[in-house]
């Protein structure tokens, strides 16, 4: 317990976490349960937030509240955020982690797959950046910490629609954060590389994929040091240059 | 590789003399410790408590739940089935500060339990040598630890647990809710259903350090001594060393210790940075270095009797600091061996088998003794009962291992003992039915979807599906 006396020094008290039951946000939302954080956890399937909760509360979370909500129901944003800063009592954090990968297969064939990806991957996080961002540059701080993905650092025909709803999300933060940085205002771009969690599951190669404990370490990191963008593994960072520098004469035939 | 490996329950130990040799074409999804055997199934993970049965729904080849596969033989694989893999269910669902109660999602692994425990000052009510397993694995094998002889097996400290069945029934198992579930869960290796949560009482402590006591000793008798002037002792077990005869046949050391009761700082321990990298070549562990790194360790400690405070990583997992220390036995894997001889046949068995050991030349350094003691387990099924208990672990070598391993669990069978089915990859159906003739009750208690290569191996008992 003295760990936790130590390491309450954070400024990172209260904490809102979009998408809690997804496999990183769990792994961070445990860190700053240690380290004694207020944590308000939203997600869709309500048994699962309840067992994310629980153990949340056992991890030694200060204070735990939990919404259940369809964050594609974007009409709803400002009610549920709203209820969230008033639960915690104001607001040092928050975390988007919700998102779906999709089925590429069928999204090249049918649109409205694809219309779908884009709106819980991009639609939504812009509908909650909109309200977070003024909320914080009102009150002149707070971190906005966004999971976005190397996916979406150049198309692929492998993932495309996945990796384009993280690109427009990647620019939307781009943007956001050239606007809000000045008012004192953090906004945090994670890149996760392909990560063993409940998505990434039965996936070619999973067993070779980020171990979701270090990724969370070091969003945690991040967050604390106001870090702008965070590929993690760090080695993505090199990866995905590459990657962005092969010329798209010579892209368009790999297999990638 | 799959058609020269024993397959099926052997009657005869002709099959046991063929011994896999050469590399796997492919790296199976899931290995056992002893990598021996290896069997090709999907691994399915689960994350969620609600996740079983729904996950099982349209699968035809059976079912087994698995932890972290720290078992060593085939209890936790099931050929060309599904394996259940429960490591990301492991979620705490309560802890009461004042009484220690833990309860937890089941594929949680005892170093997370004591990542959590230890900081709040409490301590696993019973632990293995190794803390890479899961609760639920720890059910299922009823495992032991160090402090046998005072605390009984790991299922004693289980107060309650579900246990959900693949027709999606569920039930609350304590010592007095559906006791039989209770009791044949325990020990059951898994086959009585999917444990989804279970509650454990933890022990307070007050420091991570264990005052420990290092004696060494030459020959059972000096063993037995030790171990009856220990009984007050929490944690005993000995390091033998099974290479030499002569004046140092079983020689070893004799280590005890308890908990500090000086209150000093709880930190949760480091992440371990060690990793062994590859696979050593097969002739990396022969008689002459497994010789030598007995001599060694003996003479490790100078001095006929060491006492120093020890934190407890280093007394309860020395190898735990080396993940996949199991490397360091090459591709061919290793088998273990660990039996229980009643006190009646104790002395007498151990020294028996300590000496055909010795003969047969076949290596082992990992030699570990202990006398269990007379708390009984709750599980029909559990391996420990009050005697003397050894485990070994050798290399695969090919036409030497298994006849050795045969001939000395009919030697166990005379002396009226029997083998751990946790460390076992080589007992024959007719050994493991004499071991333990409570297996039919086990029988009708197991999942029908739900069987392992053990106990196809064992019983020729085959899944309804």
């Amino acid at each position: 317990m003295s760990q936790n006396q130590t390491e309450n020094n954070s400024p990172q008290r209260r904490i809102l976490v979009l998408g809690a039951t997804s496999g990183i946000a769990e792994a961070t939302c445990r860190i700053w349960a240690s380290r004694g954080a207020s944590l308000f956890l939203v997600a869709r399937n309500p048994e699962k937030l309840a067992a994310v909760a629980s153990d949340l509360r056992a991890r030694g979370a200060a204070f735990v509240d939990t919404a259940v909500a369809d964050l594609d129901d974007t009409n709803s944003h400002p009610a549920l955020l709203g209820h969230a800063v008033n639960s915690l009592g104001g607001l040092d954090v928050a975390y988007l982690a919700h998102g779906i990968l999709g089925d590429q297969t069928k999204a090249e064939q049918d649109f409205n797959t694809t219309a779908h990806i884009l709106h819980t991957n991009f639609m939504a996080p812009v509908s909650l950046l909109t309200w977070l961002a003024n909320f914080f540059v009102q009150r002149r701080t707070g971190v906005i910490a966004v999971l976005s993905s190397v996916a979406g650092d150049r198309g692929r025909k492998s993932n495309y629609v996945y990796g384009s709803s993280k690109a427009g999300l990647s620019a939307f933060l781009d943007g956001l954060r050239n606007r809000v940085d000045r008012e004192g205002v953090t906004i945090l771009t994670i890149k996760p590389g392909p990560t063993k969690t409940a998505m990434t599951a039965g996936m070619k190669g999973s067993e070779k994929f980020a171990d979701v404990n270090a990724v969370a370490k070091s969003i945690v990191a991040a967050i604390d040091k106001r870090v702008d963008t965070l590929y993690v593994p760090f080695q993505w960072q090199p990866i995905m240059f590459v990657i962005r520098h092969i010329p798209e004469r010579v892209f368009k035939k790999l297999n990638l | 590789m799959l058609e020269t490996m024993p397959t099926v329950p052997s009657p005869t130990s002709q099959s046991h003399s063929r011994v896999a040799e050469g590399s796997t074409p492919t790296k199976p999804a899931f290995e056992s410790w002893g990598r021996y055997p290896t069997y090709n199934a999907k691994v399915i993970p689960l994350h969620w408590q609600g996740d079983f049965p729904a996950v099982a729904q349209n699968l035809h080849n059976g079912i087994l739940p698995v932890g972290l596969g720290r078992s060593y033989g085939d209890v936790c694989l099931l050929k060309d089935g599904n394996l259940l893999a429960t490591p990301g269910m492991n979620r705490i669902i309560s802890f009461d500060p004042e009484t220690g109660l833990l309860t937890a999602e089941a594929g949680i692994s005892l170093a997370q339990i004591l990542d959590f425990a230890v900081p709040r000052g409490f301590f696993l009510p019973v632990t293995p040598g190794t803390k890479y397993v899961t609760l639920g694995g720890a059910i299922a094998n009823d495992i032991h630890g160090k402090n046998h002889h005072v605390a009984g097996t790991f299922g004693r400290h289980v107060t309650e647990f579900e246990l959900v069945r693949s027709d999606g029934s569920f039930y609350y198992c304590s010592p007095t809710k559906n006791p039989e579930f209770y009791a044949m869960t325990i020990g059951g290796l898994g086959l009585t259903g999917l444990i989804r949560w279970a509650t454990l009482q933890l022990k307070p402590i007050v420091s991570r350090m264990i005052d420990y006591e290092g004696i060494q000793f030459h020959g059972i008798d000096e063993f037995l001594a030790l171990t009856e002037a220990s009984k007050e002792i929490e944690y005993t077990v000995s390091w033998v060393d099974c290479t030499s005869t002569g004046k140092n046949f079983c020689r070893g050391i004799f280590m005890q210790g308890d908990h500090s009761s000086k209150r000093a700082p709880l930190n949760p321990s480091p992440e371990p940075k060690l990793i062994f990298p590859f696979d050593a070549p097969g002739f990396a562990l022969n008689h002459l270095s497994v010789a030598a790194f007995n001599t060694v360790f003996f003479h490790k400690q100078m001095k006929k009797q060491v006492v120093t405070l020890q934190d407890y990583e280093p007394f309860f997992y020395p190898l735990d600091k080396v993940l996949h220390w199991n490397r360091m036995y090459g591709k061919s894997g290793l088998l273990q061996f660990q039996y229980v001889i009643p006190w009646n046949n104790a002395r007498e068995g151990t020294v028996a088998i300590l000496k055909e050991v010795a003969k047969s030349g076949l290596a082992s350094f990992l030699a570990v003794l202990k006398a269990f003691g007379d708390v009984p387990s709750p599980g029909v099924m559990s391996f420990p009962r009050p005697g003397i208990t050894l485990a070994l672990d050798f290399p695969i070598k090919p036409n030497k291992s298994f006849p050795l391993f045969e001939r000395l669990a009919d030697m166990i069978l005379d002396y009226g003992g029997r083998l751990y089915p946790a460390k076992d990859a080589a007992m024959t159906s007719t050994q493991f039915q004499a071991f333990y003739p409570e297996w039919e009750q086990l029988a009708r208690f197991r999942d029908p979807m739900i069987t392992s290569s053990f106990w196809e191996r064992v019983t020729g008992d085959q899944p309804n599906l």
